[in-house]
């Protein structure tokens, strides 16, 4: 049972990581063109500095 | 700070008095020059990636253009461009690449409040997320036999998860049902409130006293449940709004005002009664006033829903809305913005809306019963147990908070987000857009469709009708006066008729008339039947005139609109009533009529008998669909039980109606009444799926044998059920 005490905190420390990984992307406004950035991978023009 | 401070040295503005009305000029000269401006186009056609790669390329080709990008899902194009950059020259440069372009004025797009309130949503949605994960993987090992001490520390971890995230993520909750209960009303969110409460403290308390059930996952769940329907109304919600401010701000009223000889575009805002207005053929009148100079013809289609062009010369007066064809015309300006006669209507309009408003919807009614429903059993159910125990506090409120629990209305709450939300997607991508709420249920329990006739069942464009029996002479002499002028029956004549034109010289236009020139020294003229000289005909025409000849007619009847006749034969296929109610004369109404066959017609109808006639149906008990497009149909697209009109329609139409079609096809009207009587059908088995679940899952709560494992699979399969059943659509 001593396992408890490492698994529990490294269970909530990734669950904790994906909540703050999706706040940012939230805040970052990556949620505002679904559908279009699902379609700008498929572009095939050369872009090294791809627009913000 | 002392009266020595520096002068503010991030603004840069020197010390001098003199100076101090130097910044506020510097800025109005800044707002009225800015360096880069931001454009905002609507892009209704794209739709995949080469559509964005090619639109981005040629604003980005295109001089003064710094930056552009597409977004697909609201089909908008954003520009940072140099302030002479206009929209009007990057929609040419995207119809050149084929697309479709129309300006947006960004004022009107204000979804930053919207915007914000559905990230807050969605921020909750994932902080309940998380804590319900973590929380359901330590209850696995609870009802997987976990004891004594570990079930324990179970329990005590969960409620340190649990009880920050009900706080935090049942705010809106909370907040509404606190609203709800100070004017003395149980709405939805009282419940739901409860639930959260109750079931949050009570295993805090069993925790604290080493209890065995502890609803702490339940709790989670249902925070979150109730937060996705939530999400999932909001956005559907915002969607449509931001469609309908999207068409508010297509068109962007500016009028050409003259002052001492000078010619001033400004925004109609600033127009005042009693300025001179120019209006320039093909422009649309932008306020009401009479006309000083000029002649012409106007088209008050979409004000009358005549379809023959009438004369316009000094002392006339016209109405915004009217569009000026021929000539240019000097209007001194008696009513403008507010006062305008459009507006006047738009507000008749939004006094009818009020009315609509009232409709009930299914979800109101069926929380309507909910309600008390939950609130009696659960207190029935904590007053027997107290009862039964002698006194029991403690089994007593445990039992009631389970009852809370189950009878959690998870279901209930997406029940009809999801089904709105796979209908509303569905219907969009058929380019038919829900404007409001309740728009759907009032559509699939339509049974008469009453159809306006210029601008909706037609495009209102001519096309000529009697070319075959008109002489080949004839033919070449029309053609070749017709293309001289851009008045909307000679730009049909020029398009239709082939062959080589006549060779007519000294070809001249004479506003408001017609076009005449010289074929072999006689004088030819295509115009009004007043000015060649005969009587015109019933129906839209025009004639021609050659010197020693009998003029000849050209008739034109309205070219049909895409999708109509598909529309009308689905419509009737599905059991409607189909009536065509029209402004237009009854030759035209009747050719009409018969020609997509719709048996029951009236024509001449003036605006108010329009409405008379959609009250005269909802008074006999039918529910009436409208679907019309001009300004004399938004009394009648008000008065109906629920209204469409075509996004090329007048704003006020728009706004009178409920939903807008997208597309210029019509086939996706008879599209959305069947999908909007599915999208019903299937709320309604939502509501039968999840009360169905409630019947097997209270009594055991009642009785006391309702595990916290039980709550969570209930919850979880309630949920689940109606949201796939809302998939099913199609």
């Amino acid at each position: 049972m001593q396992i408890l005490t490492v698994l529990i905190p490294v269970s909530l420390f990734l669950g904790f990581i994906g909540l703050v990984a999706f706040i940012w992307a939230m805040r970052t406004r990556q949620f505002d063109d679904p559908e279009g950035d699902a379609s700008r991978i498929l572009t095939k023009d050369y872009d090294d500095k791809p627009a913000p | 700070m002392g009266y020595d401070a520096p002068a503010d040295l991030s603004s840069g503005i020197s010390a001098c008095p003199a100076c101090v009305a130097a910044p506020s000029a510097q800025r109005l000269a800044a707002l009225q020059r800015p360096e880069t401006a931001r454009l905002i186009l609507s892009l209704p056609t794209a739709h995949c990636a080469v559509c964005m790669s090619t639109v981005e390329g040629a604003l980005k080709a295109h001089p003064g253009v710094s930056s552009a990008r597409v977004n697909l899902t609201l089909k908008r194009v954003s520009v940072e461009a140099e302030a002479d950059v206009t929209a009007a020259q990057l929609a040419e440069v995207l119809e050149a690449v084929g697309y479709e372009a129309h300006e947006l004025d960004p004022g009107l797009l204000s979804m930053t409040e919207t915007d914000r309130q559905g990230r807050e949503i969605l921020m909750r949605l994932g902080v309940a997320f998380f804590a319900m994960m973590n929380i359901m993987l330590l209850s696995v090992a609870v009802w997987s036999g976990a004891e004594a001490a570990t079930r324990d520390m179970f329990h005590w971890i969960s409620a340190l998860i649990a009880i920050p995230t009900v706080a935090f993520v049942g705010q809106p909750f909370f907040k509404s049902a606190w609203a709800a209960l100070r004017v003395g009303r149980l709405g939805m969110d009282v419940p739901i409130s409860l639930a959260l409460i109750l079931a949050s403290s009570i295993s805090l308390y069993e925790t604290m006293h080493s209890g065995e059930k502890a609803y702490f996952d339940a709790a989670v769940m249902l925070a979150f449940f109730l937060l996705l329907g939530r999400y999932l109304d909001h956005r559907s919600r915002a969607l449509a709004r931001s469609a309908a401010e999207e068409l508010a701000a297509l068109e962007v009223p500016r009028a050409i005002v003259l002052q001492d000889g000078q010619e001033f575009l400004r925004p109609i805002a600033q127009v005042a009664k009693g300025d001179l207005v120019l209006v320039r053929p093909g422009g649309r009148m932008p306020v009401d006033g009479v006309v000083v100079e000029g002649a012409s013809e106007v088209d008050r289609g979409l004000l009358t829903g005549e379809s023959l062009p009438a004369f316009a010369g000094p002392g006339l007066a016209v109405s915004a809305g009217e569009v000026n064809l021929t000539g240019p015309l000097t209007l001194r300006v008696t009513a403008a913005g507010r006062d305008s006669s459009l507006h006047r209507m738009a507000d008749l309009v939004a006094v009818a809306e009020s009315a609509r408003n009232r409709y009930t919807t299914l979800a109101e009614r069926a929380a309507r019963i909910y309600s008390p429903l939950v609130h009696i059993l659960s207190f029935s159910a904590f007053a027997f147990w107290l009862w039964k125990t002698g006194g029991d506090v403690r089994f007593a409120v445990n039992i009631s908070a389970a009852v809370l629990i189950i009878t959690c209305p998870c279901a209930l709450g997406l029940a009809v987000p999801a089904v709105v939300t796979a209908a509303s997607g569905k219907l969009f991508r058929k380019g038919v857009l829900i404007k409001n709420g309740t728009a759907l249920e009032r559509l699939a329990e339509v049974d008469v469709v009453v159809f306006d006739k210029t601008g909706t069942l037609t495009l209102g464009t001519p096309t000529p009708s009697n070319l075959d029996t008109v002489s080949a002479e004839d033919q070449s002499v029309a053609l070749a006066l017709a293309k001289a002028s851009s008045h909307p029956l000679a730009m049909a004549l020029a398009g239709r008729i082939s062959g080589v034109p006549a060779p007519v010289t000294d070809l001249r236009e004479v506003p408001g008339y017609g076009i005449e020139g010289q074929l072999n020294g006689q004088t030819v003229r295509l115009g009004r039947a007043a000015w060649v000289g005969v009587e015109g005909l019933a129906q839209t025409a025009t004639y021609l005139a050659i010197a020693g000849q009998d003029p000849v007619p050209f008739t034109f009847t309205d070219q049909i609109r895409p999708g109509a006749e598909a529309a009308i034969a689905g419509l009737t296929l599905q059991g409607k009533r189909i009536k065509l109610v029209s402004g237009d004369t009854e030759a035209a109404v009747h050719a009409f009529a018969s020609q997509v066959g719709i048996a029951d017609w009236v024509a001449g109808a003036l605006p108010a008998e329009k409405a008379a006639i959609v009250r005269g149906l909802a008074d006999q008990g039918h529910k009436v669909l409208m679907v019309g497009d001009g300004l004399n149909d938004t009394a009648a697209l008000a008065a109906a039980h629920v209204s469409i009109s075509p996004a090329q329609a007048l704003d006020a139409a728009r706004v009178a109606s409920d939903i807008v079609l997208l597309g210029r096809d019509l086939a996706a009207i008879a599209d959305a009444t069947r999908i909007a009587r599915q999208a019903t059908k299937r709320m309604v088995e939502n509501f039968q799926i999840s009360a169905a679940y409630n019947v097997i899952a209270v009594p055991l709560a009642l009785m006391g044998g309702a595990t916290p494992l039980a709550a969570a699979l209930a919850m979880s399969l309630s949920s689940i059920t109606v949201s796939l059943n809302a998939l099913r659509l199609r």
